[in-house]
């Protein structure tokens, strides 16, 4: 790891802050995904496949 | 000799079936999601192992590889949903509105991510997190903008409907893209004119650029990762519906 100055705390902080925020932006993403495609076939939908 | 009775299709015409865009997009993601991780992880190692101080900024030059791309993707996934509003309004396009829908709350959380490391980016250069002046006023603009898309969207029970009411609250809020782009330009701000995309070519090193051009491109790619996944949810979300009115109906009878 590289010296990041007395500014690290700031640096440091951005990257925590992008990658939480990806991570939950990726995790609510893949969530709502399965949620609805559960819903989906819990419903018995014909056309699974999206062959709507 | 035989007669072609069925209309030919466009790949426009295709892409406006919901199951059809599905099909055609899905082998897209996998490819797309590595591409995107890759990306990252060389951006990742560019910013704090490749990539040297800048002579002005010192070491929060590093903080801009993630609040370039940040904040190119407020603008652009605004852009994105314009476009998706002109396709609802003026060629009814099926997709169009589903496009809009999702890149919503995509763009807030850009948007949000963009003006947190701004202002942590802002603290030791500029001596203060927050500072009024055009680009970061009209960047919370934007942020406000996206989460009334959001909410709009969300206050309508008939999808047809919000996407016309959308699609108009987002063209009149396109005027905001400009706005942010030439602050710089109009007002006195904070903010330097631009320096990578400029007539007479970049200003920063290569060594800055290259760090940042791969975040950017990562960054980029993982808003059309996520923008299909959303898109093929909305999809199905609206199937959903579907089935739970006619089961409804079946019930009811």
């Amino acid at each position: 790891m590289i010296e990041l100055g007395q500014h690290a705390q700031f640096i440091i902080w951005a990257y925590v802050g992008v990658f939480a925020g990806l991570l939950a932006l990726v995790s609510w993403t893949l969530l709502d995904a399965r949620r609805t495609q559960r819903r989906l076939e819990a419903l018995g939908d014909p056309r699974r496949d999206g062959k709507s | 000799m035989s007669i072609e009775t069925s209309p030919k299709q466009s790949w426009w015409n295709r892409l406006a079936h919901p199951g059809q865009f599905v099909i055609w997009t899905r082998p897209f993601i996998l490819p797309l999601a590595i591409l995107t991780a890759v990306l990252l992880a060389l951006g990742v190692w560019f910013a704090f192992f490749n990539s040297p101080a800048d002579y002005q900024m010192g070491d929060t030059v590093r903080i801009m590889y993630v609040h370039v791309p940040t904040a190119w993707l407020s603008q652009f996934v605004y852009a994105t949903m314009a476009v998706s509003a002109l396709g609802t309004l003026v060629w009814r396009h099926p997709m169009a509105d589903v496009s809009m829908k999702a890149a919503a709350p995509l763009g807030a959380a850009f948007t949000a991510m963009a003006l947190f490391t701004g202002a942590l980016w802002g603290r030791p250069t500029w001596g203060t997190f927050w500072e009024w002046d055009g680009r970061m006023t009209s960047t919370l603009v934007m942020l406000f903008i996206y989460l009334g898309i959001v909410a709009l969207w969300r206050a309508f029970d008939d999808q047809l409907r919000a996407a016309r009411v959308v699609a108009i609250f987002t063209l009149v809020g396109a005027v905001n893209i400009p706005i942010i782009k030439f602050s710089v330009d109009w007002w006195s701000t904070l903010h330097q004119p631009s320096s990578v995309f400029r007539a007479d070519g970049p200003t920063m090193p290569g060594s800055i650029l290259t760090p940042l051009f791969i975040m950017f491109f990562a960054f980029t790619f993982l808003f059309a990762t996520l923008q299909l996944l959303a898109m093929h949810t909305e999809v199905k979300r609206r199937r959903v519906m579907t089935l739970e009115r006619r089961a409804a109906r079946g019930e009811a009878a």
